[in-house]
C-alpha cells in the first residue's frame, strides 16, 4: 500500500534475453572480453572436473565408509540413542517453527527439506525410513506449534513456548546422557564417538558454554573495578593473540601437568574446554562492541528508576546489546564449527579426523580427492545455511532498523 | 529497603554498605582467588615436571638440535643449537605470513571488485568463490591442496611446463627466478636514491598545485623517475644486480631458479584462497558503504572515472575496509599455524618437535605464545599506523 511520501520506483522493463545478454555481459569491450575468458575458464573447469568425476573418480570409499564417516565407531547395536537425539531435536525443532515463526522458520524449512530429500537417497532402508519420520516430526511439531501460538483466554500459547524454551535448554544434557550412558543404559566411552557426530557435539557445546562466558568477559572488560578489568583484558588478548591449534595442544599437554589426575580427562572434554575457552576471547570482543553502542542513557533512565546495576545490566542493557551483536555471535559460530577440525590434528576422530584415517585404508589408497571433497561439502552445506540462517535472523529482530 | 538504612546513612554509612569499600573487598578477594588457583596451579606444575624429571630455566635451548628441517631460509644443519631451530621455524612463518598477506590482498581485491561488476558472469563467478571457500574449513582445504594436488602432481621428468617457464611436479613449484650478484647492494642503494628523488618531484608538484593550480600527472612522473633511476642502474653496473636463472632439469629434481617445496605451496595456496573470500567480502562492504550519492556527486563536478574512484570513492570505502581487514591479516598469521598438518615446518610444528624431544613444555608454550603475540602485535600496529594515515585522508 503506497502511502504519502513514499516513492515508487521506475516501471518494470521488459525482460528480452538478447538485451539481457547486451546490457549483462556484453556492454563494453572489456566486459565482452572478460566474459569471454571467463566462459573458455569456465568450459575447461567443468569439462575437467566432468571428466574426473564421472571417468576416475571411485565414490565406493565414501559409501562404504559412510557410517564411519557419520557417526565413528558408535557401536552399531546402540545406534538407536543417536537417532533418538536426532527425532527429539527434529521434534522441537518443529515446535518452535510453529510457534516462533519469523525465527525458526528458516531452520525449520532447511531442516525439513534436507531430511526428505536425504530419505530419497539410496541409503539402508531403516535410515531412510528414519529420516522421513525426522521430516516428518518436523512438519508435525510445526502444525502443532502453530496450533499452540493461537492466543487462547488461559494463556496456553505463552505456557507452551516457556516449555517448548525449557526443552531446548535440556536436550543438551539429554543428548549428553544418552551418549554416554550410564545408570540403566550401558556406558559409551567418548573414545567411540566420531564423525560429523563428535564434530557437531564438539561445536554446539563449545557454543553453549562459550557464550555466557563471553557475556561475563565483555562484561568484566567495562567493569569499574581495575582489578577485574585488568583480569578479563589479559585474558581476551591473550587468548585471541596465540593461534586456536596452540589452545588445544595445550589442553592436550598441559592439563595432566597443572590438575592432579588431569591424565584422566578424556580427549574430548579437553577439546571442548579448549574451544570454549577460545571463543569465548572472541564472544567477549563482539559483545563488548555491543555493550558499547547502547547509549549511556538507558543505563542512567534504569537507575534512576531504582533498578540496581544487575537488573540494570540484565534486563536494560545486555538484552539490546545482544540483539545487536546477533550476527557477529552467528559468524563467530560458524567459524567455531569449521574450527572444530582442528581437533583432527590433535588426535581426535572428528569428521576431518575420520577421513584421514580412511585415507590411511589400504583398499583406497590414492582416494584423497573423493573423501576430502565429500568431507568439504558436509562441512560446506552445514556451515551455508548457518549463514543462510543468520542473514534471516537478522532480517527477522531487524537489526539495524530500530 | 527498609527506611531505618537511609536514616542510618545520613549520619555515617557503616562500611558493610558502603559501596567503595566493598568493591575494594571484592576486588581484593577475587585477587586472592586468582593468586590461589596460580599458586595451585605452579605447585602442581612443579611437583609434575619433579616427577617427570624436567628442568626449569631456558637453557635447555643451547644444546645440539639433531632433527633436520626441511625448508630453511638460513643455514641450518642439525648440530645446531636449539635456538636456531626454533629461529628457522620463526623464518619459514615469516615467509608465509608476509607472502600470503600480499597475495591474499590482491585476490581479496580483484574479488571483491569483481562481486560488483556490471558483468553478470563476472560477478556470479566471484560470488561462487566467495561462497565455496568461505563455508569449507581452512583446515580440509589444505589438507586437499596438500594431499590431493600437490603430491599429486607427475614426477620430475613428466612435470607439467607453463608457460615462463613455470614447472608443477611432486617435487613442488619450480620457476624461473632472479638471484642478486654481487653489484645487488650497489643497485639497491641506486634504487633508494631514486626513489627518494620520485618522492621529492612528487611533494614539489603537489605544493605547486596547491599554489598555482598547475595540474601534473605526479604519481606517474615520479614513478618513471624511479624506473629511469633503476634501468640506468642496472645498464652501468658491470654484472647486472639479478641475475635471471632458468630452472633445469638435473636428475630426479630441478637446478637453479625459484623453488618451493610442496608443503609451502600447499599452506601458502590454501592460505590465500581461503582470507581471500574473507578480504572480498570486506572489500565489497566497503564499496557499497560508500554512498551512491558520492560517486554521482563527483561525476556532476566533472571528475573523470579514475578520479572518482581515487580521490571520492577510494578513501571512504578504506575506512571501512582496513579495521575488518587488518583482523584477516592476524587470522591469516595465526592459522599459517595449520601447517603441522601437512608438515611445513613453521614455528609452531618446529616447537612441537623440540617440546616433544626435551620435553620442557611450559617453557616452550611460553616461546610459541611469544611470538605469536609479538606477530600479532607488530601486524596490528602497522596496520593502525596506515588507519591513522587513512583518516586523515578522510578529513
Amino acid at each position: 500500500m503506497a502511502t504519502i511520501g513514499e516513492t515508487l520506483g521506475p516501471p518494470r522493463e521488459r525482460i528480452d534475453p538478447l538485451r539481457w545478454v547486451r546490457q549483462n555481459l556484453f556492454n563494453s569491450w572489456y566486459n565482452g572480453l572478460l566474459t569471454l575468458l571467463a566462459l573458455a575458464l569456465l568450459a575447461a573447469l567443468l569439462r575437467s572436473v566432468l571428466t574426473w568425476a564421472l571417468s576416475q573418480a571411485d565414490w565406493a570409499v565414501v559409501a562404504v565408509n559412510l557410517r564411519l564417516l557419520m557417526v565413528g565407531t558408535f557401536p552399531s547395536e546402540q545406534i538407536w540413542r543417536v537417532w533418538l537425539c536426532v527425532l527429539l531435536a527434529a521434534t522441537l525443532l518443529g515446535l518452535s517453527w510453529g510457534l516462533w515463526p519469523n525465527v525458526a522458520r528458516a531452520v525449520g524449512a532447511a531442516a525439513c527439506a534436507a531430511s526428505f530429500l536425504l530419505a530419497l537417497l539410496p541409503f539402508a532402508p531403516t535410515s531412510r525410513g528414519l529420516l522421513a519420520l525426522c521430516g516428518a516430526l518436523i512438519l508435525g511439531g510445526m502444525i502443532a506449534g502453530r496450533r499452540l501460538s493461537i492466543p487462547r483466554a488461559d494463556g496456553t500459547g505463552r505456557r507452551a513456548g516457556a516449555w517448548v524454551a525449557g526443552a531446548w535448554l535440556l536436550l543438551l544434557p539429554l543428548v549428553i546422557y544418552l551418549l554416554r550412558g550410564g545408570l540403566v543404559l550401558p556406558a559409551i566411552p567418548t573414545s567411540r564417538w566420531g564423525g560429523l557426530l563428535l564434530t557437531l557435539l564438539l561445536a554446539i557445546v563449545a557454543i553453549v558454554f562459550s557464550f555466557p562466558l563471553g557475556v561475563l568477559l565483555a562484561i568484566g572488560r567495562r567493569s569499574s573495578l581495575p582489578v577485574i578489568r585488568l583480569f578479563c583484558t589479559l585474558y581476551i588478548e591473550l587468548i585471541r593473540g596465540v593461534p586456536l591449534i596452540t589452545v588445544l595442544f595445550m589442553m592436550q599437554i598441559m592439563l595432566p601437568l597443572f590438575v592432579p589426575g588431569g591424565e584422566s580427562i578424556d580427549n574430548v572434554a579437553r577439546a571442548m574446554v579448549g574451544f570454549t575457552i577460545f571463543t569465548a576471547a572472541y564472544i567477549a570482543e563482539n559483545v563488548r562492541g555491543g555493550l558499547q553502542a547502547i547509549p549511556r542513557g538507558q543505563e542512567e533512565a534504569a537507575r534512576a528508576l531504582g533498578l540496581n546495576p544487575l537488573l540494570t545490566m540484565g534486563m536494560i542493557v545486555l538484552p539490546q546489546a545482544l540483539r545487536i551483536v546477533i550476527p557477529a555471535n552467528v559468524g563467530q559460530f560458524i567459524s567455531l564449527f569449521k574450527d572444530t577440525s582442528l581437533v583432527a590434528v590433535a588426535g581426535l576422530l572428528d569428521l576431518l579426523g575420520i577421513a584421514r584415517s580412511v585415507l590411511a585404508q589400504s583398499e583406497f589408497l590414492g582416494r584423497q580427492s573423493e573423501v576430502l571433497l565429500f568431507v568439504a561439502l558436509v562441512y560446506w552445506v552445514f556451515a551455508y545455511s548457518l549463514t543462510y540462517v543468520s542473514r534471516r535472523l537478522e532480517e527477522a529482530l531487524g537489526v539495524g532498523q530500530r | 529497603m527498609s527506611v531505618r538504612g537511609t536514616t542510618a546513612g545520613a549520619t555515617s554509612i557503616p562500611f558493610w554498605r558502603n559501596v567503595r569499600v566493598l568493591s575494594w573487598i571484592g576486588q581484593a578477594a577475587f585477587l586472592l582467588l586468582v593468586a590461589l588457583v596460580a599458586a595451585w596451579l605452579y605447585g602442581n606444575v612443579t611437583a609434575g615436571m619433579q616427577r617427570i624429571g624436567i628442568g626449569g630455566g631456558y637453557g635447555f635451548l643451547n644444546q645440539s638440535a639433531g632433527f633436520e628441517i626441511g625448508v630453511k631460509p638460513v643455514p641450518y644443519t642439525p648440530q645446531d643449537s636449539y635456538w636456531r631451530a626454533f629461529l628457522v621455524g620463526v623464518l619459514n612463518t615469516l615467509s608465509v605470513t608476509v607472502l600470503g598477506i600480499v597475495l591474499a590482498t590482491i585476490l581479496g581485491l580483484l574479488m571483491g571488485i569483481a562481486q560488483l561488476s556490471s558483468n553478470w558472469l563476472i560477478a556470479r563467478l566471484a560470488q561462487a568463490y566467495v561462497a565455496i571457500f568461505r563455508n569449507t574449513p581452512l583446515l580440509v582445504q589444505l589438507l586437499f591442496w596438500y594431499l590431493a594436488v600437490f603430491l599429486r602432481l607427475p614426477r620430475v621428468q613428466e612435470a607439467i611446463a607453463l608457460p615462463g617457464p613455470i614447472y608443477l611436479s611432486n617435487r613442488g613449484v619450480t620457476m624461473v627466478g632472479l638471484v642478486p650478484t654481487e653489484s645487488f647492494g650497489v643497485w639497491l642503494l641506486l634504487v633508494l636514491v631514486g626513489v627518494a628523488a620520485g618522492a621529492a618531484l612528487w611533494y614539489f608538484l603537489r605544493r605547486a598545485q596547491e599554489r598555482t593550480g598547475l595540474q601534473s600527472p605526479r604519481f606517474l612522473l615520479a614513478l618513471l623517475v624511479v624506473a629511469l633511476v633503476a634501468v640506468a642502474g642496472w645498464l652501468v653496473l658491470a654484472p647486472s644486480p639479478l641475475a635471471v636463472e632458468v630452472p633445469e632439469r638435473r636428475g630426479l629434481n630441478f637446478r637453479g631458479g625459484w623453488q618451493f617445496v610442496p608443503e609451502y605451496a600447499a599452506l601458502l595456496l590454501g592460505l590465500v584462497v581461503y582470507t581471500g573470500t574473507f578480504i572480498a567480502e570486506n572489500v565489497r562492504a566497503g564499496i557499497q558503504g560508500v554512498a551512491r550519492g558520492q560517486t554521482e556527486a563527483a561525476q556532476a563536478l566533472g571528475l573523470s572515472r579514475g578520479q572518482v574512484l581515487r580521490l571520492v570513492v577510494l578513501p571512504q570505502a578504506l575506512r571501512i575496509i582496513i579495521p575488518p581487514t587488518t583482523s584477516q591479516y592476524l587470522n591469516l598469521a595465526k592459522n599459517s599455524s595449520l601447517a603441522i598438518a601437512i608438515g611445513f615446518p613453521d614455528l609452531f610444528n618446529v616447537s612441537r618437535t623440540i617440546t616433544n624431544q626435551t620435553g620442557q613444555v611450559i617453557q616452550m608454550i611460553g616461546l610459541i605464545m611469544a611470538s605469536y603475540l609479538a606477530i600479532s602485535l607488530t601486524t596490528s600496529l602497522l596496520m593502525n599506523l596506515y588507519n591513522r594515515r587513512v583518516r586523515l585522508v578522510e578529513r
